[in-house]
């Protein structure tokens, strides 16, 4: 049953592929699906790691598969697979159909032979010649990690480097057959503090898509200064008192807030489900007139922009809020053909063993008129959250965030720095307290996991002030 | 080609690279799941895969790794020169050499290999599952959160030093997460997991029951004050928190700095001194266990915390040769090797302790907060700091009558309530985790909603 068989992969990853993907979707289609996907990936990926003063961690990996998807009306079966033989690929289909229990039913749709082949990888492809070598990498990891090394309260420095290299063919019944290379890299600072009983953290990570020159140009001191500087102002925090307050959130990562709180509950995944408060809520207000956001994947070098999403779709700029009015949602084509609302080029998946699902890619909050100085002032009482850690929403659109760096506002002014801090709410109740954005939008590169695994994505807003909300404390 | 093949494969390949020194883990797995919404199939999943690990040793004994699901011949051959490249930057300060125990002999152990249900079968169940689940309550109105899978694997370890251990088994999980609704309230949600070694070993009845019981005893809940309360972990909640903190009996997290302990901790008592862990990989309810790590250490019953002291970390073979020990069985593979626990039992110790024995969960008549479920790990717990700030979902406890607590966090530091432990209930409770029993807390900090 198991198999430990050396494979002989016949996928060359170029358009030579044509005639056989064609003669797969003709053979998934002759015994009953209506509509046959096959996603086929190759990676060659690599992960480094300096700690203090030395590399301890090179890793490189790569491999191949492919995703088989099958729909028989609503309902899809997905098989995943490294075998590339043409062999295992038919087995693929054949298990796809088989569970379905379709098998031998009769397609509502004609498979009509691929439309020309599109490819997005055509100036791509000497990525991976472009991109650092070894060599320079380890060079700047250790002067990163070099450049952490301030005073003698910082116990522990690490500078880390991944770069992920995709190569994708998307061949469907609809006559889709698209090609593309994604590259992302990103590089992180992370240390610890420490004095006698007192300890403090900080990470900065800055990250890119398809372009091989970014690592070169980080600034690596930059990047040092402002995590060495945000861990000292939090060694001696106080813990953060809990209550109920106003809430000033910083640009760039605050935005994770908006992602997970909101974002998540407009992708129609979670209309299927049944789990979004906003599903019978398009074009009503479900949000401060002050807000409209966007999700798109377009912005040149953002950690989430696609050339096209991984069922060969075309990104785009989906308004997702238009000031505080729902206009749209995230979409992919099982969305579609389950919910009705129109693929946006969001059908996203980690790699060739999940399925893709709708998901977000540069998701933000726009800019507005304000000052950050004008949102702060505007608080007599309340906390500055300067950077954001993780966070998670539950099944019933609760979320709760923890705060990094914080510091209290008094008199709006900014004053002592505060740790252990976590926001709690509720989305649909949060949006409607946004009352301030203010004039500084910028995004954060993050990994999303979700349904479809971890995808690369940017979070983003401007500064915003939240009337009120709960921040957990001791 | 059997497992032999590949390793003879990797050594004639490895001579033409005049590479002398390797191993590698291999895992060959098939799965398949089910997804149902309202009766209706959702999803149906299948996946077979082949991954392998591969490290060499260079001329100046320095470890390169790479990782490859290519495993055709020339997929190999790749691996092990991008390996012989990378072992150019191995780390020069910490060596990595084969596990001293890789050859050893492993312990009896039960492969359980099974055949598959096939997906119809898998299909079948759920549906009536969910059907039932649905049934069981007019509030739940959804099962948004719903999954029966099977996997069945084989994993391998080798080195060129003549070590080849492989073990098959096969994994089985059930989880249904019911949606609750009624008229002028928020909803509520809530869930089980069961795990068994294939569809037929699951205990379905009683993972619709306890998805059922748990989500509808949440219908009714309160807002809390914010305050210090006294505080009963449920065993899957302190195990979740113990896990969290893992790195404080990691000697790889020791070694790097990032834990609360240091390398005189060992010893020295860091918990309650009516508390002893153990990791027990092979223990008989862990589905999950496996006879070997990634180093192909053998798995074994380790002593942790024995009356509150610090008695065993978690070694993989270098962080052993630091400590002057033996590997214990908590491996990865990788260029830089991770160690992490199998599956925790905590109990009671026989040391003569203060607790409080009347505070039993279900008699005690005073108030405090039950927590059954801590959410959000990955966010609200400093590992390296000791501090946690985590939702949780749970009960508010009064006279012996107990309300569903609507929203709420608990924040604390980890090495305060390990030793502000004011009683251990008798009874061990087996969870898809480990084994704990219920663990009473003298205070910690509730944020509540009002």
């Amino acid at each position: 049953m198991l198999s430990t068989e050396l494979l002989t992969n016949e996928i060359n990853f170029d358009e030579t592929n044509n005639e056989l993907l064609e003669e797969l979707i003709k053979y998934g289609t002759s015994i009953g699906a209506d509509f046959v996907e096959i996603f086929l990936e190759s990676t060659d990926n690599i992960s480094i790691l300096a700690e203090e003063d030395c590399i301890t961690s090179v890793s490189p990996s790569f491999g191949k598969g492919a995703g088989i998807r099958i729909f028989k009306d609503m309902k899809d079966g997905f098989v995943s697979t490294n075998d590339l033989t043409k062999k295992g690929l038919i087995n693929a289909i054949t298990q796809a159909v088989e569970m379905l229990d379709i098998l031998n039913f009769s397609s509502k749709r004609s498979f009509e032979g691929f439309e020309k082949l599109r490819d997005y990888s055509t100036y791509k492809n000497n990525w991976l010649e472009k991109v650092p070598t070894i060599d320079e990498i380890s060079d700047k990891l250790l002067l990163s990690t070099k450049a952490l090394k301030k005073n003698k309260k910082i116990e522990v420095r690490k500078g880390s480097y991944a770069r992920n290299w995709q190569k994708v063919i998307i061949a469907s019944s609809d006559g889709t057959f698209a090609k593309d290379i994604r590259l992302h890299q990103t590089v992180g600072l992370n240390l610890i503090a420490t004095d006698k009983e007192y300890r403090s953290s900080g990470s900065r990570r800055l990250g890119s898509s398809d372009n091989p020159e970014d690592f070169r140009k980080w600034n690596y001191e930059n990047s040092a200064n402002d995590v060495f500087e945000s861990s000292m102002n939090m060694l001696y925090a106080d813990y953060v008192e809990a209550g109920q307050k106003p809430v000033v959130l910083a640009n760039k990562f605050g935005g994770v807030i908006f992602h997970e709180a909101c974002g998540h509950l407009l992708e129609t995944t979670q209309i299927e489900r049944g789990t979004t408060p906003f599903a019978n809520k398009l074009n009503k207000k479900i949000a401060n007139e002050s807000v409209t956001a966007i999700d798109e994947g377009i912005s040149q070098g953002s950690f989430g922009s696609i050339s096209i999403d991984d069922e060969g779709m075309e990104s785009e700029k989906t308004i997702l809020i238009k000031d505080g009015v729902l206009k749209k949602f995230i979409s992919d084509r099982a969305g579609e053909l389950r919910t009705g609302h129109k693929r946006t080029g969001s059908g996203r998946r980690q790699n060739y063993s999940f399925a893709p699902a709708s998901r977000m890619r540069n998701t933000y909050i726009e800019a507005g008129e304000y000052s950050k100085d004008d949102l702060i002032s505007s608080i007599k009482d309340g906390l500055y959250c300067k950077s954001m850690g993780g966070g998670s929403v539950g099944a019933t659109g609760q979320f709760n965030f923890a705060v990094e760096e914080g510091y209290l506002i008094k008199d709006g002014k900014l004053t002592k720095p505060v740790k252990g801090a976590t926001l709690i709410g509720e989305a649909k109740e949060v949006m409607t307290k946004i009352s301030m954005c203010g004039n500084d939008l910028e995004l954060a590169p993050g990994f999303c996991g979700s349904i479809s695994g971890s995808v690369n994505v940017t979070v983003g807003q401007p500064h915003i002030k939240v009337d009120s909300i709960t921040i957990g404390g001791r | 080609m059997e497992i032999k093949e590949i390793k003879n494969l990797i050594t004639k390949s490895a001579s033409s690279l005049n590479i002398k020194k390797w191993d590698f883990g291999a895992s060959f797995s098939n799965d398949f799941s089910v997804q149902v919404d309202k009766g209706e199939a959702k999803q149906l999943k299948a996946s077979q895969k082949q991954v392998m690990t591969i490290r060499v040793w260079n001329t100046r004994n320095l470890v390169g790794i790479t990782t490859t699901s290519d495993l055709s011949e020339n997929g190999l051959i790749k691996a092990l020169h991008q390996a012989n490249i990378a072992s150019n930057y191995g780390n020069d300060n910490e060596h990595t050499n084969f596990s001293p125990l890789s050859k050893e002999p492993i312990e009896e152990y039960n492969s359980q290999v099974n055949s598959p249900s096939g997906i119809k079968k898998l299909l079948k169940i759920l549906r009536v599952a969910e059907e039932k689940l649905l049934k069981s309550n007019k509030a739940i109105k959804s099962i948004p959160y719903n999954g029966l899978s099977e996997s069945f694997f084989k994993r391998v370890y080798a080195n060129s030093d003549g070590a080849l251990r492989s073990y098959e088994k096969s994994q089985a999980a059930l989880y249904l997460y019911a949606r609750a609704e009624e008229d002028n309230k928020k909803p509520r949600s809530s869930g089980s997991v069961k795990l068994g070694y294939v569809v037929d070993d699951i205990d379905i009845d009683g993972c619709i029951l306890e998805a059922s019981k748990k989500t509808i005893s949440h219908l009714d809940y309160t807002a809390i004050k914010t305050g210090k309360y006294k505080i009963c972990f449920s065993p899957e909640a302190f195990l979740t928190l113990v896990n969290a903190f893992s790195s404080i009996f990691n000697a790889r997290s020791i070694i790097d700095g990032v834990s609360i302990s240091d390398k005189n901790s060992l010893g020295q008592e860091i918990f309650s001194p009516s508390l002893n862990i153990y990791d027990d990989g092979l223990h008989k309810e862990n589905i999950s266990s496996a006879p070997f790590d990634g180093e192909g250490t053998p798995t074994k019953k380790l002593c942790i915390i024995d009356e509150g002291k610090l008695k065993n970390l978690l070694h993989s073979e270098s962080t052993a040769r630091i400590f002057k020990t033996n590997p214990t069985g908590h491996a990865g593979l990788g260029s830089k090797v991770s160690v992490s626990p199998d599956w925790l039992v905590i109990e009671k110790s026989k040391c003569i302790s203060t607790l409080d024995s009347t505070l039993i969960h279900e008699k005690y008549k005073g108030e405090f907060i039950y927590i059954e479920e801590l959410n959000a790990i990955h966010a609200g717990v400093k590992a390296s700091q000791g501090s946690f700030s985590l939702p949780f979902d749970g009960w508010i406890y009064d006279n012996g009558k107990k309300k569903s607590i609507d929203s709420a966090t608990v924040a604390g530091d980890f090495r305060t309530i390990i030793k502000d432990i004011i009683n251990i209930e008798d009874e061990q409770v087996t969870t898809t985790n480990g084994i704990s029993p219920h663990i009473w807390i003298k205070d910690l900090s509730i944020t509540g909603d009002t």
